[in-house]
């Protein structure tokens, strides 16, 4: 049995932290491949029933790489894509899924370094969850 | 729409190997080849060529395509050119969808050869999905100020200045420091028109005072940014400091349709103790410039005649690798302008002695008569070893370097020098507050990231904000002009039509799903949606001009009765069942 790796589904936005993410493989830095990117416009518009959707139907994490003060559209992003974490996280403690399972933070353009380490550490945290659950 | 089953054209790129040395591009295809509504799948070299993007158009044309991926980089690079291929082939631009596979795959995982192939099928067919479930649309026009701000009055800003004011759109140019011309105002004789710098500086400004379409601000910063390409709206700090004994400052806000940062670059200064800087006889680059500017019928440095001069290139640049965060790069100009110094100090000086300690001339393209007329002039030329620099030590009032010359096989030879000049390079000025207003991407070198060096060398991921000069990475006067101009022609071109074709992604109610309880009405950041009646009831609609697409209407709407265009519940969840996909190979 290879060692369980999680899959994590990221939303990124398209001016702020896509580039972010961008600059990471433009520089080689290193993060698990079992992390996709999907990019929207900016993270007020991330939907609940997306991360929901995501969680119900094979990834184990989503995280939302968020806009944070650099958006461009709404000048509280921040507290709108927290609260649609927290919608999202309803939803799973409906299902019994682990709220932690949903994580936000804001990538900027030139964030590479913190979305490397965020990855690294987000996909260690779900695989420490999974192996909690089967109680070893 | 899905009724029909679609035909697809799926092109991946091996980007000459940037790609394919990490993914199995023929794999990815193999695997995607087989996906509902795909027609034609194929690998190209350069997807990007002329050829493939013209074996593309063949395909839309013969095929009767109607949806298009092309998986190669970043959508910020390429996104537009295969946009513009689609229109070519008359393919709607919208139902082109461009799946980034080497930021975000390949370069991020080229430690993982089975993982990042897995990850490209994954990406490839989720961007299948989302075109499949997407509609043609047309691109929503606004009108652009004709307006530009020009960050930085060196030799690139205020050239810039000029050509757009000409080009008839106003200008505005904004200076940090009390006076213009940045580095080259302080330089003498430049090559190969022998014109002082100062003077050089002193004409464009002046040229810049003829013009009634140029403002200049000095003491003047950037420190807020709002808006969009075609019309930011911005806030400028400008520090009064008259005569008069209180310092104040006032802020203006300007509308703009572009900006073009021309910020330059900071010299090297070296660590005391390098080359033993800091200490008496030790001089940088600029500072020896200006001794030999300033000096009259004899070179005098400390009130002492100065005979023998030790030029030891490459200080500040060309680092070693295993220098934490060392200066890596070349820059570019100064081999020129040490051997230059040289021609100058012996002409201006015949019985002065120059030595250059140096480890690759670099005299590139015409600078290469410079190192020429620096043999010729007498001037003694030593090479030595990365790994063996030139070591100092003190002889009475002056120095003795002694080196291990390269072209002498070997052997060590010494050098009295009354003055040694550390050939300094360039490195990237710390511009903080300008880097966060603007977002602009740093590289690992600290300057600023345009696109592609190439391909789109002067644009950055901000639409609508340039790059040009030496904040891009080291480049001479001339190489700073150049591309000043390369971003005055885009910033033109954008500006000078008077509109900008905006992306059609904006909100759409679904009228028939639509009760209005006026939850997006209150989301949108725009006031872009209104009441209309529908039927025998009230809906929400939006008005697309005012909507920039941000789908903050999205999440509040109860019924899912608000969709982005290009962003929709099916084509999101239809994207994620995709890349959820576990490749048939994979643990």
């Amino acid at each position: 049995m290879s060692e369980f790796k999680p899959r994590i589904l990221v939303f990124s936005t398209d001016n702020v932290s896509d580039p972010g993410i961008d600059l990471a493989g433009r520089n080689k830095m290193h993060y698990p491949a079992r992390v996709l990117v999907v990019t929207v416009p900016c993270s007020s518009g991330i939907k609940p029933r997306w991360i929901f959707h995501a969680l119900q139907n094979g990834f184990d994490g989503v995280f939302i790489a968020a806009d944070g003060s650099d958006c461009s559209y709404v000048p509280d992003c921040t507290a709108r894509t927290a609260a649609t974490v927290a919608a999202a996280q309803g939803l799973l403690k409906e299902k019994s899924l682990e709220p932690a399972r949903v994580k936000m933070a804001a990538v900027c353009s030139v964030c590479a370094e913190s979305f490397q380490k965020h990855m690294i550490s987000f996909s260690e945290a779900l695989r420490k969850m999974a192996s909690a659950a089967k109680g070893n | 729409m899905e009724e029909k089953k679609r035909k697809i054209g799926v092109y991946i790129c091996h980007c000459g190997g940037n790609i394919s040395d990490h993914v199995d591009v023929e794999a990815v295809r193999k695997q995607v080849e087989e996906q509902y509504g795909v027609t034609v799948a194929r690998t190209s070299m350069f997807t990007c060529s002329d050829a493939s993007q013209n074996d593309m158009i063949k395909d839309i044309k013969e095929q009767g395509l109607d949806g298009m991926v092309v998986a190669s980089c970043s959508p910020k690079l390429h996104l537009t050119t295969f946009r513009n291929m689609s229109t070519r082939a008359g393919l709607n631009p919208f139902q082109y969808v461009q799946v980034n596979i080497r930021e975000q795959c390949s370069w991020a995982h080229s430690d993982d050869h089975e993982g990042a192939t897995c990850k490209a099928a994954n990406l490839v067919g989720a961007g299948i999905e989302k075109v499949m479930r997407q509609e043609a649309l047309q691109p929503i026009r606004v009108t652009s100020v004709k307006k530009v701000l020009v960050i930085g009055a060196g030799i690139a800003g205020l050239r810039a200045a000029l050509e757009l004011a000409d080009l008839g759109v106003e200008v505005f140019v904004i200076e940090k420091e009390p006076e213009v011309g940045g580095m080259v105002a302080k330089l003498g004789e430049m090559f190969p028109a022998g014109k002082n710098g100062a003077e050089l500086i002193a004409a464009l400004l002046a040229e810049v005072k003829k013009r009634i379409n140029i403002t200049l601000f000095l003491n003047a910063e950037l420190t807020e940014k709002s808006g969009h390409i075609g019309e930011f709206e911005l806030t400028i700090r400008i520090r009064n400091e008259s005569a008069v004994a209180d310092r104040t400052e006032e802020t203006i806000r300007i509308e703009v349709g572009a900006i073009l940062v021309t910020s330059g670059f900071a010299e090297y200064e070296p660590p005391a103790g390098e080359f033993a800087y800091g200490q008496a006889g030790v001089l940088t680059l600029s500072r020896f410039e200006q001794l030999l500017q300033e000096s009259g019928e004899r070179l005098l440095h400390d009130g002492r005649e100065v005979r023998n001069i030790a030029f030891i290139y490459c200080v500040g640049s060309r680092q070693s690798a295993d220098m934490e965060n060392g200066n890596r790069w070349c820059s570019r100009f100064c081999c020129s302008t040490a051997t230059h110094l040289a021609v100058q100090t012996k002409k201006k000086f015949p019985k002065a002695q120059c030595y250059h300690f140096y480890r690759d001339m670099r005299t590139y393209g015409k600078f290469e008569s410079l190192y020429e007329d620096a043999g010729k002039s007498g001037t003694i030329f030593l090479r030595f070893h990365e790994q063996h620099p030139p070591r100092l030590e003190p002889a009475g009032n002056s120095w003795q370097v002694t080196v291990r010359d390269l072209l002498t096989g070997g052997d060590e030879i010494v050098v009295p020098a009354d003055l040694v000049v550390l050939v300094t390079g360039m490195t990237a000025r710390r511009n903080d507050e300008l880097t966060r207003v603007l977002k602009l991407p740093l590289g690992t070198d600290r300057f600023y990231n345009e696109i592609h060096p190439k391909l789109r060398p002067v644009e950055t991921v901000i639409d609508g904000v340039y790059i040009a000069g030496s904040c891009q990475g080291p480049k001479n006067a001339g190489e700073s002009v150049v591309s000043s101009l390369a971003a005055v022609a885009k910033a033109a071109a954008l500006l000078v039509k008077g509109y900008v074709d905006l992306q059609p992604f904006v909100a759409h109610v679904r009228s028939e799903l639509c009760v209005w309880c006026g939850k997006c009405v209150d989301a949108c950041p725009y006031s872009a949606i209104e009441k209309i009646a529908y039927g025998d009831k009230e809906v929400a609609q939006v008005v697309d001009v005012l909507c920039k697409g941000c789908g903050a209407c999205l999440p509040v709407c109860p019924l899912d009765a608000t969709q982005l265009k290009g962003y929709t519940d099916e084509q999101i969840e239809a994207m994620i069942d995709v890349l959820a996909r576990e490749a048939a190979h994979e643990g």
